[in-house]
């Protein structure tokens, strides 16, 4: 770890791991990207891909780069970061590894906003809005219920399962209401998937990603490691709390709703992306950038491999991360298990 | 026990096609009546498999509360139904099994499978409920995208296995009844006959053998109890949440916590809700109907949460 002090009593502490880790995993991201705008029924060199993507290329090239292939990557990027970062924030917050937002019931509330849209018909903008509704729903409603005096990590997984439960029926039966095709169309957006997907979906998210990200990192990046040492500790360190808690739990769901709006409820990259992130810079702390860098990444490549792993039958992106993260999860759950901590 | 009886009139008596008391009365005991093939073909034995079903989750739940000394415990919420569907799923793909009597296997071999994971996730020390909730919410998730990946990959999975996944009685038939009423009842005899133990071990493994028990035996028991009920259950009708989690609370009020006491009494009670539930879903939304799977979840959601603010779940 290095410290450097400026005059006048401003220091910044940085870590070397944690950086490297993160100027990889971006470094990466872009790579896997290029790689994924240069695959597909025109295949194109990653020299062709950068050239197109300068400005350079034929008008061919250029339409396929930057309205077909451009939008679904830039799409899986941001969904990535997003999921991961909003993970990030709640693991940290409810002080458990598995207390990601699609275990605590907010993508589901995203997801029932979206279905009421899919069942009723509508446009993919009255979707995204939709489903950014059910979220920010979802996520006021945990929140007040599981309040009593602040909000405890515990009372707030508690609350957040059961409104997930419930959610998931709700779901089942907004699905049982759809007409047959809407039915089909809802079942690939609840599995998650990034097939088609334009700038009108990517835009978005990668507005509220510019905003939101600055905002949590510099205004409650260091609040978020302190109240990680418990809450007396943290407000006798100058810490306001609660109101830090609602701020970064508000900009984590408006997240995760944007997200699912965006590629639908893609599970577990939010469960997993931290806890890679973790590993690989060794840092305590919510680590969000890393994280942010590490979901991006595990997005992008889990698109690749549903386009490749059956050739000639596309599976959706949710399907790749729910069975890898699935096989994750298993492999955690047996290891925090010896080591006692869960 | 007045009450089962009347919610298992209703629900033979309120259907779909709604027939008055007399017809139906006629069609029960009359081979010739005009009502015997829905009464008899569809009504009587959707009515006997929700009473099983019911009993089976109910019992299951109570004694997994007991097991795991943990009072969010419930075969839907901690993922074994999830691990019978996931093991149902993988039956058909690589076998095409879709019928009851195959299905069976697969789901006790499944619910078997989760039941020891969640015990050594749960039983342990220091595992508290809000952990052990997540584990399974967790695990839950990862066997449901499973599931879902299988049906998305696998057209004829998907045509099978669309309307078992959300937990329906609907398809029962007489055939369903009889291959799941043995595991069942099983089930049902050796959480029974381990009660008296189980209340022991309540009170920690030495106290239990000081009183003569076997912490052991009696946990190995238990999981084959519970494997038998959640597994044959969850092939008849799907996977189902809550039941197995309020039955108990709500049972736990009348009877205290002796389990001798406690797990007739959700026999007889879960039934009721499980088919009460089944009715409320026929009657909404006719004359289609509602899956009992959504309609407990539903339901079953809002007591949950009213279990975690009463503050019954103790805090960490």
């Amino acid at each position: 770890m290095i410290t450097l002090r400026a005059r006048g009593g401003l220091s910044l502490r940085l870590r070397p791991r944690a950086i490297a880790v993160g100027v990889t995993c971006v470094l990466l991201a872009l790579a896997l990207s290029v790689l994924a705008i240069g695959s597909g029924d025109y295949p194109m060199s990653s020299a062709d891909v950068l050239r197109t993507l300068t400005g350079q290329g034929t008008p061919a090239e250029e339409f396929i780069v930057t309205e077909l292939r451009l939008p679904r990557v830039v799409t899986a990027l941001c969904v990535g970061a997003a999921l991961a970062l909003a993970g990030a924030v709640f693991q940290s917050l409810v002080r458990n590894p598995l207390g990601s937002p699609d275990m605590l019931g907010f993508t589901q509330g995203a997801a029932t906003g979206a279905l009421v849209v899919v069942v009723l018909g509508g446009s993919s903008l009255a979707l995204a809005s939709s489903a950014v509704v059910g979220g920010l729903v979802t996520g006021a409603l945990v929140y007040g219920l599981s309040w009593r005096r602040g909000v405890h990590g515990y009372r707030l997984i508690l609350v957040g399962i059961g409104t997930m439960a419930i959610l998931t029926g709700v779901n089942g039966w907004l699905l049982t209401r759809a007409p047959l095709m809407d039915a089909a169309r809802a079942v690939l957006w609840l599995t998650g998937s990034l097939d088609g997907r334009g700038w009108s979906n990517a835009l978005p998210l990668l507005i509220a990603l510019a905003v939101l990200v600055p905002l949590m990192l510099a205004g409650y990046g260091p609040a978020m490691r302190l109240v990680e040492m418990g809450d007396d500790t943290a407000a006798a360190l100058g810490v306001r709390v609660e109101r830090m808690r609602l701020v970064v739990l508000a900009a984590a769901v408006l997240l995760v709703s944007l997200a699912a709006a965006a590629a639908g409820p893609v599970n577990f990259v939010a469960l997993t992306a931290p806890h890679l992130a973790r590993r690989l810079t060794r840092a305590p702390g919510p680590n969000l950038l890393p994280s942010a860098a590490v979901g991006a990444v595990l997005l992008v490549g889990a698109d690749q491999l549903a386009l490749r792993a059956f050739p000639g039958h596309q599976l959706p992106v949710g399907v790749v991360t729910g069975v890898l993260g699935g096989a994750y999860l298993v492999w955690l759950l047996a290891t925090e298990r010896r080591a006692g901590r869960l | 026990m007045l009450l089962l009886a009347a919610v298992a009139v209703l629900s033979i008596a309120v259907g779909a096609k709604p027939l008055p008391l007399t017809d139906v009365w006629q069609g029960l005991l009359h081979h010739d009546a005009a009502e015997y093939a829905v009464v008899h073909r569809m009504r009587l034995p959707r009515t006997l498999l929700g009473l099983l079903a019911g009993a089976a989750l109910g019992v299951a739940g109570a004694v997994m509360q007991a097991l795991t000394r943990n009072p969010l415990a419930d075969p839907g919420l901690l993922g074994i139904n999830a691990g019978a569907s996931a093991a149902v799923a993988t039956g058909a793909l690589l076998f095409g099994i879709g019928g009851v009597g195959g299905q069976v296997w697969f789901a006790l071999l499944g619910a078997a499978a989760v039941t020891a994971a969640v015990y050594a996730v749960g039983g342990g020390r220091g595992a508290t409920p809000a952990r052990l909730a997540l584990a399974g919410a967790a695990l839950n998730a990862t066997l449901y995208s499973y599931v879902s990946a299988v049906m998305l990959v696998d057209t004829a999975s998907l045509e099978r296995l669309r309307f078992w996944t959300v937990g329906s009685l609907a398809s029962a038939e007489p055939s369903t009844v009889r291959t799941v009423a043995p595991f069942m009842a099983v089930g049902l005899l050796v959480a029974l006959a381990v009660a008296r133990p189980l209340n022991a071990l309540a009170l920690g493994d030495d106290a239990a053998r000081a009183l003569g028990a076997r912490p052991a035996l009696v946990r190995g028991a238990v999981i084959v109890a519970i494997t038998l009920l959640c597994g044959a259950a969850t092939a008849a009708c799907g996977p189902i949440v809550f039941v197995g989690l309020l039955v108990p609370h709500l049972v736990r009020a009348l009877t205290g916590p002796d389990l001798r006491w406690l797990l007739p009494y959700c026999a007889v009670l879960a039934p009721v809700l499980l088919l009460g539930a089944d009715v409320l879903g026929r009657v909404l939304s006719r004359p289609g109907e509602l899956q009992v799977g959504l309609v407990t979840a539903v339901a079953g959601g809002p007591l949950f949460l009213w279990l975690v603010l009463r503050g019954r779940v103790a805090h960490p």
